[in-house]
């Protein structure tokens, strides 16, 4: 691999060098940091990381998840990706507290490149602040710039999103959505996607998640990843671009089943799904 | 067996048919006089609509009568379950509630005439149309949606309350588990002063509601040797209900249910009344275990399979005992039960026969998949996932169940119904290799694949959502395989 690998656009200087990167020809190991797998499991996880793990698998490489429990640090430089799921709101609170002790490990994780995914409570929690149903404020780790609000009803339904990750190239993708929590992002932040049918962060707004660089926030669950196949290997390709410095184009794979599976959800969305538009 | 709770002092046995009247009874003449409309005449309507649906052919018609009553007259149901001499007995769990219903009302029913809605029709409007249909039943025994207990409870002021267990299930309906679990609490704080409750000790949300009542029966199950390695994905209420550090359990036997306790604070199992030990699993037909009662002890041996119907079982023997039915009448009901519509069902099509497993959610879903493989995995079966509200409109949960062990028989899945092709990548991802996957949306379609896949003589199994099996149960019956569950008898 050439020297630049560290080089990528969003690596910093002081960023740590990567001791265990395993590189046979062109297989990878790549690392996953999967935070309070234990508590925030919720209709989400499983799904999302086996899609990762096969779709890595059969392009030759391998996905090695590491639990990141309570207690225990988030180094930077070690994984290539982290991912948070959603829980229900006590298994939320109680692992909220300590997201916030790894706030700094998580943040210089990501500024040294490395991707990240965050769904339904993980992507709340990783955002300024999270206002609850009594009013009580969690503050949050401040990746994402916004401010979520629990509203009175929750938002429930199929939703599809519309996504232009690199210029010019708009891809779809389709979930479910259950949240109480009404999601602001700042003026200049820059969404996961266009909501075409469904609520998204607010119900209003017309956006749902957050991006930031390599990171992905969004209240799609369903799992997002299975029925969405160009976006799990848009994040391998992200987690591979922390090695390498840049994205890496991946080997396309048969994904018939997929595309079946988006277009049902797809159109799921559009004759049920939530939203004011 | 040292250090495990012993069989507390709980009295079983005082039967009390005849001799008493529920709260209210003597009432519901004068307030029958008040009506805008004579109950009578509300009734007449709401039977006329059940049998134009079913003249139309819109299915069972179960529960149009009951909607419509409870449109009218919403106080009429009360009002109509006052009439029950007996008074009711309720049921509720997120798993198990239909099976654990039949099998109290197959023990309940040589000594009462019921009101049972068998059908699982378990909302407000379900119980309803039960009521409506009740002509000439003394007892109401009812299993009642887990979300609609405390409204159900307020009407019909059950004698009796058996409460399971509360898995995550159809997040996108229900909402939360801890929300469900506080409704449950409010429940059983409103209930009259002289009705009976049970729960499983063994699910600790629901056995800490023992605490709201003393005099609760508890049951629960007792034999370490069929508990599992380590918590299931889907475990939910693992962490401790008052002080949310995670529990030490000595047995974990289904999801969370199992022996535990807080380390901290000390929040543990309650002694159980009615407990389950010696448990022998027979594969896909049968279950054996010692049932331990104040009263003594005998063996059990069930026609139906599963660890999950050894708590259905433990339930119905506890509801049976707190209405006063005697340990010879528990034993024998419990044997001579068979599987509840669409639970572990066996229908016979021509040379062949057909096993359906409703699978709902990540824990129940789980216990199907596990009874099954005990039983020797299937080569070949077909799965159908509906998106309908009754199944859960969020597919996700499937996500959480283990299929694994299932995956490692399978030479061949028809995935069906309406999230076909979701389940199929289910089973992609979950290592069957994709030439074993057929996705045919259509049931009807799946299902006649699914039996040219098995041999003459052979089983096919069939593990559908809830409106999938219903939709598969019609398709059986109208080519004269099984009876029309409108037309089945309790």
């Amino acid at each position: 691999m050439p020297s630049s690998r560290r080089a990528g656009l969003l690596a910093r200087p002081s960023a740590p060098p990567i001791e265990n990167a395993q590189i046979e020809g062109d297989r990878m190991k790549i690392v996953v940091g999967h935070l309070f797998p234990d508590y925030l499991n919720i209709y989400v996880d499983r799904g999302n990381i086996a899609v990762l793990a096969r779709r890595a698998a059969w392009r030759g490489h391998e996905l090695d998840v590491c639990s990141i429990s309570v207690g225990e640090p988030v180094r930077p430089g070690e994984h290539d990706l982290l991912y948070v799921g959603g829980g229900q709101d006590r298994e939320q609170a109680l692992v909220a507290p300590d997201l916030v002790a790894k706030s700094d490990g998580v943040r210089e994780a990501v500024a040294g490149g490395a991707a990240l995914l965050a769904v339904c409570g993980g992507y709340q929690l990783l955002g300024r602040s999270y206002r609850d149903f009594h009013g009580i404020d969690l503050p949050g780790i401040g990746l994402f710039p916004l401010d979520t609000v629990a509203g009175e009803t929750r938002m429930i339904g199929d939703v599809l999103l519309e996504c232009e990750l690199e210029p010019g190239v708009r891809r779809t993708l389709a979930g479910f959505e259950n949240h109480a929590g009404r999601t602001r992002l700042d003026r200049a932040a820059e969404a996961l996607g266009r909501v075409v049918a469904g609520f998204g962060n607010d119900g209003e707004s017309g956006w749902e998640g957050c991006r930031v660089g390599r990171a992905v926030g969004t209240y799609l669950h369903g799992p997002l990843l299975p029925r969405n196949p160009w976006f799990a290997d848009w994040l391998l390709a992200q987690a591979l671009a922390h090695r390498l410095g840049a994205p890496p184009e991946l080997e396309p794979l048969p994904d018939d089943l997929e595309h079946r599976a988006h277009a049902v959800s797809a159109r799921r969305a559009e004759t049920r799904g939530g939203g004011r538009r | 067996m040292a250090g495990h709770p012993p069989i507390g002092e709980h009295s079983i046995g005082s039967p009390f048919w005849g001799t008493r009247r529920p709260p209210g009874c003597s009432d519901s003449l004068s307030s029958a006089v008040r009506l805008p409309v004579p109950l009578s005449a509300e009734i007449a309507v709401a039977r006329a609509a059940g049998r134009l649906s079913r003249l139309a052919g819109a299915g069972g018609g179960t529960t149009i009568p009951g909607k419509l009553l409870w449109r009218l007259d919403p106080g009429a149901i009360d009002r109509l379950a006052r009439r029950l001499p007996l008074g009711s007995a309720v049921v509720s769990a997120t798993n198990g509630k239909t099976t654990t219903a039949a099998m109290t009302a197959r023990i309940l029913r040589s000594r009462v005439r019921l009101a049972h809605n068998s059908s699982g029709a378990n909302l407000v409007s379900g119980v309803a149309s039960t009521l409506l249909d009740a002509r000439g039943a003394e007892l109401g025994l009812f299993e009642v949606d887990e979300a609609a207990l405390p409204e159900v409870a307020e009407r019909l002021k059950p004698r009796a309350l058996c409460l399971g267990n509360l898995f995550r299930d159809q997040l996108d309906r229900y909402g939360e588990l801890e929300h469900v679990a506080a409704r449950w609490r409010k429940a059983v704080r409103e209930l009259a002063a002289d009705a009976a409750l049970c729960v499983n000790g063994d699910d600790p949300q629901v056995g800490d509601l023992a605490r709201e009542r003393p005099g609760s029966m508890v049951f629960g199950v007792d034999d370490p040797s069929c508990a599992r390695p380590s918590l299931q994905h889907a475990a939910d209420s693992k962490y401790c209900v008052r002080c949310g550090t995670p529990y030490d359990y000595a047995a974990a036997y289904v999801g969370h249910l199992g022996d535990y306790r807080c380390p901290r604070c000390g929040h543990a199992r309650p002694p159980l009344h009615l407990a389950a030990r010696e448990i022998e699993l027979g594969g896909l037909d049968a279950v054996q275990f010692r049932l331990v009662t104040p009263a003594g002890a005998r063996t059990v041996r069930m026609r139906v399979p599963g660890l999950y119907n050894v708590y259905n079982a433990l339930a119905a023997a506890a509801l049976s005992s707190t209405l006063g039915t005697s340990f010879d009448e528990v034993v024998s009901g419990l044997e001579g039960f068979s599987a509840a519509f669409g639970r572990f069902e066996r229908i016979v099509i021509g040379d062949r026969r057909l096993l359906m497993l409703l699978i709902k959610n990540p824990a129940g879903a789980n216990e199907a998949v596990r009874t099954m493989v005990d039983g020797g995995a299937p080569s070949v079966a077909v799965v159908a996932l509906n998106d309908g509200i009754a199944d859960g409109r969020d597919v996700s949960w499937i996500w959480d169940v283990d299929f694994e062990p299932l995956i490692g028989g399978l030479e061949r899945i028809v995935a069906t119904g309406e999230r076909a092709a979701e389940l199929a990548l289910r089973f992609k991802y979950g290592g069957l290799r994709e030439d074993a996957i057929e996705v045919v949306p259509s049931l009807e379609s799946a299902l006649d694949r699914g039996l040219e896949l098995t041999p003459a003589g052979g089983e096919l199994v069939v593990l559908p959502t809830y409106t999938a099996m219903l939709a598969l149960r019609k398709i059986v019956s109208e080519r004269g395989f099984v009876r029309p569950y409108w037309k089945r008898a309790a």
